[in-house]
């Protein structure tokens, strides 16, 4: 499932080009009413191929949640192109959109939040075939998916609070498979869960994609996780993409300095290496992306930032690591990096 | 209840198929909870009960009503039967014409129950119509219905009431569809028409606060219509409010009601029919005379009920109380 | 000698927590939230509580300092600086709070006054237990804001806590919390609801404060990585219980109870096909179980498991409650799949 470092030779399930997606929000100050941008994302690109994962890492204000949500129109897109199996989504219609929401879905963060408390187990997860108007019995297509994801079919019956926050976990992605979706996006899956129990989640996800097909847009915070089921790993930093490629590659030899700050602030469960490691220690916070840096936007936290860093925002593209880094002076020397830093 | 709230997490759910343990605890559904949350509420409680024995004695009033409308207590010729106090003939006393008070208030109440919750139910369906499409699609819709609201809002309700009612009254189109000014449908229309603005913003405010839930974007990601959207997601999860709307709705209206017939302008005396409102005003010239009993039992019904009504409201908002969606 | 041993013994623990249980009082019937734990915390040190969701660590600590709802019954002592808590006055309680047990909590937002200036509000901590002007807590709110590393300090004490990024208000919680010089901080999570590189920041700010005012640190956290980069003893929690007491090293090198070795298994590791979860679900608590509350999930679970809830024993270099420690291979946790 990781070995796979080079991307699905079958034509791409998702292309994502020159994504931008700009929100407007007005405020006051005072009695002057002000309007701002949010530069949510801004202009992203890449694929995703089939039966591929693509992990898309990032802190809050990178816009990797956003990304996720657009590529669903459920953000509709301020620009730019995405095509889902070689057809246009942005700007299509909405009945022929009605039917391509059939092979993408999404589950979501937050177990409790995702599902109706209204509904039984079995409406909520029949939901998606009542609405596209699948013919046929849908209790046995829900046993099926129920089983699928490891629960028994006559939790059918049961409600959300019953459960736990695995199990509707469960439910949530039973509810996505039930169209038989080509790729699915996952903003954040396993973070509410426990750690201990995140595993069985993770191990679902892996096994219906080995089984069905599936790729998945894995959009998380927690690298540990992103590294073990992600074929390829995308870093985001406000909006921008800073360096994307194999997930193995990326976690074991960086080369973009936010790569490097973020892997070192992981902590790593193990004190001997933990508290001897090098690490970088970002100063300040992510600034706001309502005014984002000029140039390259990692510059104003950036320990090796030049001034060409500010001047020119450099370009996603290989420069000698075999894979596309946005960095003028991209580098896999950590202790380079540290040693700036500190001073 | 806040007293009671467990930190997160210390109930794990029900057992699945794995553990060892087996926990027998009752599975309930959303309903269920709800139903023993207002029983919890005592106040509640004795109102539906007392509410009930109303509306069983109100509804089976040609039974349940010792004498008729108009009729009198006593043949003229047996006796005087004119502001007779309270008796075995006549539990409440008779009124200036000799009819009893007791059966009056049976039907009076009824009528005035009638108005309430037809004008109630009305002006829920139009408020939560208006409110949920308000709350979806915001934009210019949704500030163009506020405003309104606020307008009526920010007039003093009776004054309002009496001074369209007297605009609309005079528009004789408007009046052969929903009756005469006097008549108890133009009331019904008259407190929808005022009604509905308190619960639109209820509804509003409840589809605001859901419409981005996860699993209202989870439909979406299906392809699932904003009708769909707000028929099967977001009313449903909007049940609370709206009951308890109802409710309130249905008190302010009775008392609407008998406010205007006070004055005057509701139904109108005579043509067989009563309410509250015109119990109390018609007790008025007789009460001064110190005949206790033609105030007391008409305005201590509508006390009674007004009150009931509103633990009833109570109770249903405990009943529906947030902690629905966490079902812990 | 054990490293645990050494430490306690050394100094004398400021924060005692013996038999420490807090149960809930709901209509279906008594949640066990703690069900009798001992944690000692001694100047200088930082204690790590380990736990997932229903371990009771967070409520034991809103416990001690009486944060809990009425519904909570605490028994047992937990004393500071030799002052009991448990049953304490309200008035005793407030002394306390603040001035010799300060928490940080988890979400800086919510705890945060938003219309009040972010120097009064910590200014206003410092009034609540001194006798101070107001100018002199101000001007000492600034200093505070400075030694937790808010760059800019006076201008940022003007302002208000919507103005800060959420690693800046978590600073200015744990300026808060230190404003008094109390003795011990509990620190809930505080770094939960962070991001990674501000995470980071933050629990340099705490281990520093930790060191130069020597004070007693809980760390209460799920995250082992965070576990594992500050603190210096380690109490594993399940089901309302402490389930293991170690110093970090001998925690992660060789750990004695079988929870924390499929809690460590649990986490991604380089090369894996799969991860090791722990299947199952912690027990409920309205009625936990008989014996081991973790025997439902533990791959060594045997009879004698049921028997009587274990108490914790020496075993190598730590403490465990697991009574079969000498029997089994504790890492030996293979034949789990989930």
């Amino acid at each position: 499932m990781n070995a796979k470092s080079t991307p699905s030779s079958d034509a791409p399930v998702l292309e994502v080009t020159n994504l931008v997606k700009h929100f407007s929000v007005s405020g006051s100050k005072g009695i002057r009413k002000t309007r701002a941008t949010v530069h949510a994302v801004s202009d992203v690109s890449f694929t995703v191929g089939a039966g591929q994962t693509v992990g898309l890492v990032g802190e809050s204000g990178s816009g990797k949640t956003t990304v996720g949500r657009s590529v669903l129109r459920l953000t509709e897109p301020t620009s730019g192109s995405i095509k889902f199996k070689g057809q246009e989504i942005v700007g299509m219609k909405r009945g022929d959109l009605r039917k391509m929401r059939r092979e993408m879905q999404i589950v979501f963060q937050d177990p409790q939040a995702s599902l109706d408390p209204r509904l039984t187990v079995g409406s909520a997860v029949s939901e998606p075939l009542r609405i596209q108007r699948v013919p046929g019995k849908h209790s046995e297509r829900v046993a099926e998916l129920l089983e699928l994801v490891g629960l028994a079919p006559d939790h059918a019956r049961r409600f959300p609070h019953e459960f736990s926050g695995g199990q509707r976990q469960r439910i949530g992605i039973a509810r996505a498979l039930a169209l038989n979706p080509s790729l699915i996006v996952l903003d954040e899956p396993v973070s509410a869960l426990d750690v201990s129990i995140q595993g069985a989640v993770v191990n679902l996800l892996d096994d219906l994609q080995d089984r069905l097909g599936i790729s998945y847009l894995f959009i998380a915070h927690d690298l540990s996780v992103v590294r073990h089921i992600s074929d390829v790993m995308a870093v985001m930093y406000l909006g921008k993409l800073m360096e994307v490629g194999p997930a193995e590659t990326i976690y074991t030899q960086p080369s973009h300095p936010y790569t490097q700050a973020l892997l070192s602030a992981v902590p790593e469960p193990d004190p001997t290496t933990e508290r001897t490691r090098q690490r970088i220690l970002l100063q300040g916070d992510v600034p706001s992306p309502i005014n984002p840096p000029s140039g390259c936007r990692f510059r104003t936290r950036c320990p090796i930032a030049k001034d060409l860093c500010a001047m020119e925002e450099p370009a996603l593209i290989d420069r000698g690591a075999g894979h596309p880094v946005a960095c003028h002076f991209p580098t896999t020397n950590l202790a380079e990096i540290v040693g700036a830093a500190a001073v | 209840m806040a007293d009671t709230a467990i930190p997160e997490g210390l109930l794990g759910a029900d057992p699945d198929l794995n553990d060892v343990e087996a926990l027998n605890v009752r599975v309930l559904t959303p309903f269920q909870m709800a139903w023993r949350r207002y029983w919890h509420h005592k106040g509640a409680a004795i109102a539906t009960i007392i509410m009930t024995m109303l509306l069983i004695i109100v509804i089976f009033a040609p039974l349940t009503a010792r004498y008729g409308i108009n009729e009198q207590v006593l043949k003229i010729q047996e006796g005087n039967n004119v502001y007779l106090s309270p008796r075995s003939i006549a539990w409440m006393g008779t009124d200036e014409i000799g009819r009893d008070i007791y059966s009056r208030l049976i039907w009076g109440v009824r009528t005035s129950l009638f108005i309430g919750v037809t004008s109630a139910i009305l002006s829920v369906i139009i408020g939560t119509t208006v409110g949920a499409i308000a709350g979806l699609r915001g934009g210019v819709f949704d500030d163009l219905m506020m405003r309104v609201t606020d307008i009526f809002l920010a007039f003093p309700f009776l004054v309002l009431v009496i001074v369209v009612r007297a605009a609309l009254g005079n528009l004789p189109w408007l009046t052969a569809i929903i009756g005469d000014i006097s008549s108890i449908r133009f009331l019904i229309v008259l407190f929808a028409i005022f009604g509905w603005m308190g619960v639109a913003r209820l509804v509003r405010g409840q589809v605001l606060s859901l419409k981005e839930r996860e699993f209202i974007e989870a439909s979406r990601a299906v392809g699932a219509s904003n009708t769909r959207i707000v028929l099967s997601h977001l009313l449903p999860n909007s049940i609370g409010p709206i009951l308890v709307a109802l409710t309130l709705s249905v008190a302010g209206s009775i008392i609407g009601e008998s406010t205007l017939s006070f004055f005057g302008l509701g139904p109108q005396p005579g043509t067989n029919s009563t309410s509250l409102g015109l119990l109390v005003e018609l007790s008025s010239s007789g009460a001064k005379q110190g005949n206790w009993w033609l105030v007391a039992f008409p305005c201590g019904a509508l006390v009674l009920l007004v009150v009931c009504i509103n633990f009833i409201g109570d109770g249903l908002r405990d009943a529906v109380d947030a902690k629905l969606d966490t079902g812990k | 000698m054990p490293s645990w041993i050494q430490v306690s013994e050394m100094t004398d623990p400021l924060l005692c927590l013996k038999d420490f249980a807090v149960s809930f009082r709901t209509p279906n019937g008594d949640v066990q939230a703690v069900r009798g734990v001992d944690i000692s915390v001694a100047a200088g040190e930082m204690v790590g509580i380990v736990g997932e969701s229903g371990s009771g660590k967070s409520v034991t600590f809103l416990g001690v300092l009486g944060l809990l709802p009425k519904s909570a019954r605490i028994t047992g002592s937990a004393t500071v600086e030799g002052l009991e808590l448990v049953g304490a006055s309200n008035r005793t309680m407030r002394t306390v709070r603040g001035k010799k047990i300060a928490m940080i909590f988890q979400d800086p937002l919510s705890a945060l006054n938003p219309v009040y200036r972010v120097g009064y509000q910590v200014a206003e901590m410092i009034q609540a237990h001194q006798q101070v002007s107001k100018s002199e807590a101000l001007t000492r709110s600034v200093e505070l804001l400075d030694i937790v590393g808010i760059p800019q300090p006076k201008v940022r004490a003007r302002q208000y806590p919507h103005e800060f990024s959420g690693g800046m208000r978590q600073r200015v919680m744990i300026a808060m919390a230190i404003a008094n010089d109390p003795e011990v901080l509990i620190a809930d999570e505080p770094t939960t609801a962070l991001d990674v590189t501000v995470q980071a920041q933050i629990l340099e700010v705490v281990q520093r404060i930790q060191r130069e005012m020597n004070k007693a640190v809980v760390m209460i956290t799920h995250d082992l990585g965070v576990i594992a980069r500050v603190a210096d003893r380690v109490q594993v929690m399940y089901a309302g219980r402490v389930v293991e007491r170690a110093s970090v090293n001998d925690l992660f090198a060789a750990p004695t109870h079988p929870y924390t070795v499929g809690l460590l298994n649990s986490l991604p590791r380089v090369g894996q096909e799969r991860l090791q979860p722990i299947p199952g679900r912690p027990p409920n608590m309205l009625r936990p179980p008989q014996g081991c509350a973790f025997r439902a999930r533990c791959p060594h679970a045997a009879p004698v498991c049921a028997e009587k809830l274990p108490e914790l024993q020496p075993h190598a270099n730590s403490m465990t409650a697991c009574v079969r420690i000498n029997e089994i291979d504790v890492a030996e946790m293979s034949g789990i799949t989930a």
